[in-house]
């Protein structure tokens, strides 16, 4: 395939995704804007003003940065695994099999189809953060490489759950039991430096902590852990899903039989 | 000339290890409209499964224009337009969007795309639903767009699994104009179908396949010489009560009351004509029975399934 038309399928396949999750704006655009008003609400307004200052910060300028974050993640995750399981569903995915695309556009529209939505996403829950706190941004490249490539490393996430995948329960499996469980323990709203020493150690070894103070890092300019590790971990994190969802397409592994 | 389509000894073994096909040869010549046939289960799907890339093959070779699937699978997709048998595209999107989607996966650019679905959804009958949700059309109306969104990137080869099932006749007699049309204006058709009328009115070569292995490749001219005898609908001008006995001819009425004669090779009609004279039956209208092609492929597939069921006795 020419590079011009691989540049048109790639776009064809994001404008696709574009289209799917602005037609059901309800249910992917709406629900996350309440959920994180409710969280500045409840959790940075009544809650924060008795627990005082974290990290240096007032409460509700400590959680900010882990909300935007939590709302990137899960709905870059969300958007892709269920935009490609709904197609492996209805079979249309069969439109982009028999056409030349390569696996590499497949994969790569997708993941921006996710960035797509889950930027879109922290964009909206940071704009509605500043009816709650002001926001000043320590060192906007940290803060925009980070929220980047955590965006496309759950967009893979979800692409590798929508390819195993073989029922609708196998899509929210992952982001109920792990992606929550991860992200509540990955230093959303406290320090690590708040829990006993085996804790901290234990939270050392989930990857959202990492992700969640890097971007605080970029906004406050504090951070539980080294904030260049944290980017390179992510990196990592992005080449080992980027070659296995390649293996998987290759191999046709759920959607060929 | 070009073949549009080469199968050399195919193989596809499932997971479960059912052998769906045991080493297919299938040759099938630019411009040519050619059907594949067989009972559920044969190995039609799975064998355009294969070439359209919806199927991994186990073994063999397939080459689409010259293009191997294996190291030029890019060019061979080009090639190739899709029809599959059941509904595949998202329900929620609308006529228009599924058909200049589909053009921008094979890089066409948007403009030419749009003009390309125009065209082929005005042929088909869809234009005014254009902008309805895919969910909200006929059956009927569903095929069409699978062809139309077949097409919108001009495809050289054409494959239609079973493009005309659940159609009222109707609309299936339109489709078969569009394909005759398409076909004469240079695209190479391949389709399956369980409607052998369909197959016997429409294609110039036929493959027979059964329990994943080809039992005949030939036209449908040589295939239809392999008749012994012709069948013929007579219509009479007085209802018959029951079928006349003609000597040399076997007769018998159809569930209609017409009388249905079958006329052995070299066999002149005029001394059926002369018997029912001399029995006082006028006949007033004759037809031969359209279904020549499925009288054929019954008895080929029940001679197969006995050759297998002998082979399985002696193993």
């Amino acid at each position: 395939m020419r590079t011009d038309a691989m540049l048109t399928a790639y776009k064809t396949i994001v404008v696709r995704e574009i289209r799917r999750f602005m037609r059901i704006w309800p249910q992917t655009l709406l629900p996350p804007a309440v959920t994180m008003t409710l969280y500045f609400i409840i959790f940075g307004n009544l809650i924060g003003s008795r627990i005082g200052v974290m990290g240096g910060f007032d409460y509700m300028s400590f959680i900010v940065p882990g909300l935007i974050m939590m709302a990137v993640i899960t709905s870059s995750y969300a958007n892709v695994v269920s935009s490609f399981f709904s197609m492996k569903f209805q079979r249309s995915i069969e439109e982009l099999l028999v056409s030349p695309v390569p696996n590499w556009i497949i994969l790569v529209g997708y993941v921006t189809g996710g960035m797509s939505r889950g930027l879109g996403i922290g964009l909206i829950v940071t704009l509605l953060s500043l009816g709650f706190t002001d926001l000043s941004i320590h060192h906007l490249p940290m803060v925009i490489l980070t929220v980047f490539l955590t965006s496309a490393l759950f967009s893979l996430g979800g692409f590798i759950n929508a390819m195993l995948a073989t029922k609708f329960d196998d899509i929210s499996i992952v982001p109920t039991f792990v992606l929550t469980p991860l992200t509540y323990l990955g230093g959303v709203f406290y320090s690590i430096d708040l829990l006993p020493g085996f804790w901290q150690g234990v939270s050392m070894i989930n990857p959202i902590l990492y992700m969640v103070n890097a971007f605080r890092y970029g906004i406050l300019g504090v951070s539980d852990v080294n904030p260049y590790v944290a980017l390179g971990m992510i990196l990592m994190f992005i080449t080992i899903l980027s070659a296995i969802s390649l293996r998987m397409l290759a191999r046709g592994k759920g959607i060929r039989h | 000339m070009t073949n549009a389509l080469e199968i050399e000894g195919l193989v596809k073994t499932y997971g479960d290890g059912f052998q769906a096909l045991k080493g297919i040869d299938l040759h099938v010549a630019e411009g040519d409209f050619f059907a594949l046939l067989g009972p559920n289960g044969a190995g039609k799907s799975t064998t355009l499964g294969i070439v359209c890339s919806l199927v991994n093959k186990s073994a063999g070779k397939v080459r689409v224009f010259g293009s191997d699937i294996d190291t030029h699978l890019s060019d061979a997709k080009l090639n190739l337009g899709v029809v599959p048998q059941e509904f595949n595209f998202n329900q929620f999107e609308k006529v228009f969007d599924i058909v200049t989607t589909q053009a921008g996966y094979y890089g066409i650019p948007l403009k030419k795309a749009s003009e390309s679905a125009e065209k082929y959804l005005r042929q088909l009958g869809l234009w005014d639903k254009r902008n309805t949700p895919a969910m909200m059309l006929s059956g009927g109306m569903k095929r069409r767009l699978m062809i139309a969104r077949a097409l919108v990137h001009e495809p050289k080869l054409l494959i239609l699994d079973e493009p005309t099932a659940g159609v009222d006749i109707e609309l299936r007699r339109s489709m078969w104009t569009f394909l005759e049309e398409m076909n004469r204006r240079g695209t190479t058709i391949i389709l399956t179908t369980h409607y052998l009328e369909e197959a016997e009115a429409l294609c110039r070569n036929i493959a027979i396949i059964d329990h994943g292995r080809i039992l005949r490749n030939t036209s449908k001219r040589e295939l239809l010489q392999q008749l012994s005898s012709e069948t013929f609908v007579l219509d009479t001008a007085e209802p018959l009560e029951r079928a006349p006995e003609l000597d040399g001819f076997y007769c018998h009425l159809d569930g209609e009351g017409a009388l249905v004669v079958d006329v052995e090779k070299g066999q002149s009609l005029n001394g059926m004509f002369i018997q029912l004279e001399q029995k006082g039956i006028r006949v007033v209208s004759m037809r031969t029975k359209a279904n020549r092609l499925e009288e054929l492929f019954v008895r080929m597939v029940e001679d197969n399934n006995a050759i297998a069921a002998k082979q399985g006795d002696a193993a």
